[in-house]
């Protein structure tokens, strides 16, 4: 990880040390430091083709999810108002077929978008940042705090995190944020871990017991010093949570524990599989949405996957 | 486990001296008492964890909405005094303390009452019933991806850079992205419905085979091909994800190069010295993925319509049976935990290093 950012080995000023003209050089001095990480990070990155690919694909999805009210008619999702016939197979009307009310499936997997990447984003990001401070304080404070929240740790970890997430829906009863929340809180624990590690890895480095000497509080060292080093670690982490908690998303929405009111992709596998698409041979119904899943998650994993190569160099090219 | 006693003495020595409590004794009882109180922690971790899950399977289903007393009587027309006697009998309307104490002691006598659905069978023998079924089903689909993901890994990770290892880890990170129950409808569309090569779905024809064993076993191998497939290609790709990451780690150290360097072919130096210490690291990660299987237990027996703990589980979550779910809870957690504290005390026999520092 130290090979990444240089910055840290020379130590910031501490602010209280100076006077008001040398803090703001001080601060101006990390950020121009932070820029060039930033640089070499993004060089290092742009190296990898799976990764690029990866980020090509997300903007093209992002786009196609976020201009679909400029170039689709969200009115036709309604039941009601379904353009086609009944499981029409594809046409040049619609390029994946009706479903079994005469909605465009290629319509519904555009607008399912919106729910599946909102759940997964909001998941992965409520799961990371869960697990950093978990994995934070399990670190920095030891003893039987920490004990206690490894153990909490690994007892997640284990669990079928599906039957858990799956039993806390239902106890909480089906909406998109007990979904998130359910995904959240199964899926932290391997952030927690490796935000442990990372952290007891960072402590030991001299220019925090500097700042410990100088006078440093728990929160400064854990906001100024410890959580500016774990970033790209928790970014890389995040970018892998995501693509999980999609997945997880659409097999909780596929047992029928989705958002009742909106549909996501897994809403839609779960109506072609009630409505007996299988042995019908409606290929066109499940093939989109599932399609949709894969490469989205795929681009997320590349993504992270690239993120960590770039921060671990022991993944890095070889011999 | 008659693997402790054979500890060679000489293995010991060098790492113990830190953690004897008994500055002259030998070696062996220090590494004999070093074992036992890591059994123990280990069987307190695991018995802490299962208690955990009581507790959270109590809580859980004790505030899953809907009328367990639908449930029960589904459609029948009742009077209020049935409803009323069918509370009485669930327990419904006593304390939260008294409904926890109630459990608790079914617990003990592993009473854990009966289905909403199928009138008055008990949960267990509903689960014990099917519990062969997914045996089948998730043994198989395990063989097969750990098989295949530890071999295609050790080779993958081996050649690094190569064009082979390229396209099997793209392979295995689309398998991965895949969604299960998804894979699961394409492949029975293809293989089944257009080619008509395998049953849809369920473990027997519904029409019956010829008596026999053999017919009969044919039979069911036929309908399992299609399931065990489908869950060991989402499984399998992690297996070569983390083989080859381990062989990777693995592969600048010194005693490779020393095997090289007696001449060893690159096979038998993969096979024979770098894929038994990789094998390390990657049984501990399997054994972290165990409940993921019972995820893909799940969906994939969903799908395939394959009698197991996953279907009863995805029925009963319709219902919902809250026994019934409850109970399919605690038998996946508790597998879960079982096989992980199995697989700990397991790693500490077959790595040395681990065995003697800690």
């Amino acid at each position: 990880m130290s090979g990444t950012r240089p910055e840290d080995m020379r130590g910031t000023r501490p602010e209280g040390m100076n006077g008001d003209g040398t803090l703001r050089t001080a601060r101006a001095i990390v950020w121009a430091r932070r820029r060039a990480a930033m640089a070499s990070f993004w060089r290092m990155y742009r190296a990898q083709r799976g990764g690029m690919f990866g980020l090509g694909l997300l903007l093209i999805i992002t786009l196609i999810t976020l201009l679909a009210p400029y170039y689709t008619d969200e009115s036709e999702l309604r039941a009601s108002n379904a353009p086609g016939g009944r499981m029409e197979p594809p046409s040049s009307e619609f390029w994946f077929g009706t479903d079994q009310t005469g909605r465009s499936i290629l319509l519904m997997v555009i607008w399912g978008a919106r729910v599946s990447l909102q759940v997964g984003i909001v998941a992965a990001v409520l799961a990371v940042t869960m697990g950093t401070l978990i994995g934070m304080s399990a670190a920095h404070f030891g003893g039987w705090i920490s004990w206690v929240l490894m153990r909490l740790t690994d007892w997640f970890i284990v669990l079928p995190s599906l039957v858990l997430a799956i039993a806390l829906v239902m106890a909480l009863g089906p909406s998109r944020t007990t979904i998130i929340i359910a995904i959240a809180l199964t899926s932290w624990a391997g952030t927690a871990r490796l935000v442990r590690a990372q952290t007891m890895a960072i402590e030991g480095r001299p220019y925090l017991e500097r700042a410990k000497a100088l006078g440093a509080g728990h929160w400064h060292q854990m906001s100024r010093h410890v959580l500016p080093n774990l970033m790209p670690l928790v970014l890389a982490s995040a970018t892998l949570q995501v693509s999980s908690a999609i997945l997880s998303e659409a097999s909780l929405s596929f047992l029928g524990l989705g958002d009742p009111s909106r549909f996501s992709w897994g809403t839609i596998l779960q109506r072609a599989f009630l409505s007996g698409a299988i042995s019908s041979g409606a290929w066109w119904y499940m093939l989109p949405p599932g399609l949709a899943i894969l490469l989205v998650v795929l681009a997320f994993t590349l993504c992270g996957r690239a993120m960590e190569t770039v921060l671990n160099p022991r993944l890095r090219g070889g011999k | 486990m008659g693997y402790l006693p054979t500890t060679p003495a000489s293995e010991s020595p060098l790492g113990d001296s830190g953690a004897g409590e008994t500055p002259t004794g030998t070696s062996r009882p220090t590494a004999r008492s070093d074992f036992w109180r890591y059994l123990g922690g280990r069987l307190s971790g695991a018995a802490v964890s299962m208690i955990l899950v009581l507790f959270s399977a109590f809580f859980i289903f004790r505030i899953i909405g809907g009328d367990p007393v639908r449930a029960v009587v589904g459609d029948s027309p009742t009077t209020p005094e049935q409803r009323q006697e069918i509370r009485d009998r669930l327990g419904l309307d006593d304390p939260l303390g008294v409904q926890f104490w109630d459990y608790v002691k079914r617990v003990f006598t592993m009473d854990w009452g009966t289905s909403y659905v199928s009138t008055g069978a008990e949960v267990t023998d509903l689960m014990w019933a099917r519990l062969p079924n997914t045996l089948l089903l998730t043994g198989t689909a395990l063989i097969l991806a750990a098989g295949l993901g530890v071999w295609i890994g050790a080779r993958a990770g081996w050649k690094q850079g190569s064009m082979f290892e390229k396209t099997q880890v793209g392979i295995s990170l689309t398998l991965w992205s895949a969604p299960t129950f998804w894979l699961g409808m394409i492949v029975i569309i293809v293989f089944s419905v257009k080619l008509g090569l395998f049953p849809v779905n369920g473990m027997r024809s519904a029409r019956g085979v010829a008596d026999g064993f053999l017919p009969e076993l044919l039979d069911v191998a036929h309908h399992l091909v299609l399931p065990a497939f489908t869950m060991a290609a989402v499984i399998y790709a992690q297996y070569v994800l983390i083989m080859r990451s381990s062989i990777m780690e693995e592969k600048g150290n010194d005693y490779l190069t020393v095997a090289k360097a007696k001449g060893l072919r690159d096979d038998v130096v993969r096979r024979r010295h770098a894929v038994p210490n990789a094998m390390l690291p990657t049984v501990t990660l399997i054994a972290l993925q165990f409940g993921a299987i019972f995820n893909g237990a799940l969906l994939t027996e969903t799908i395939f319509s394959w009698p197991g703990l996953g279907l009863l589980f995805y029925h009963a979550i319709k219902i919902p049976d809250i026994p019934l779910l409850q109970v399919l809870f605690i038998f996946f957690a508790g597998t879960t935990i079982l096989a992980n504290t199995l697989a700990d005390i397991l790693y500490r026999f077959l790595d040395p290093r681990v065995r003697r520092s800690a």
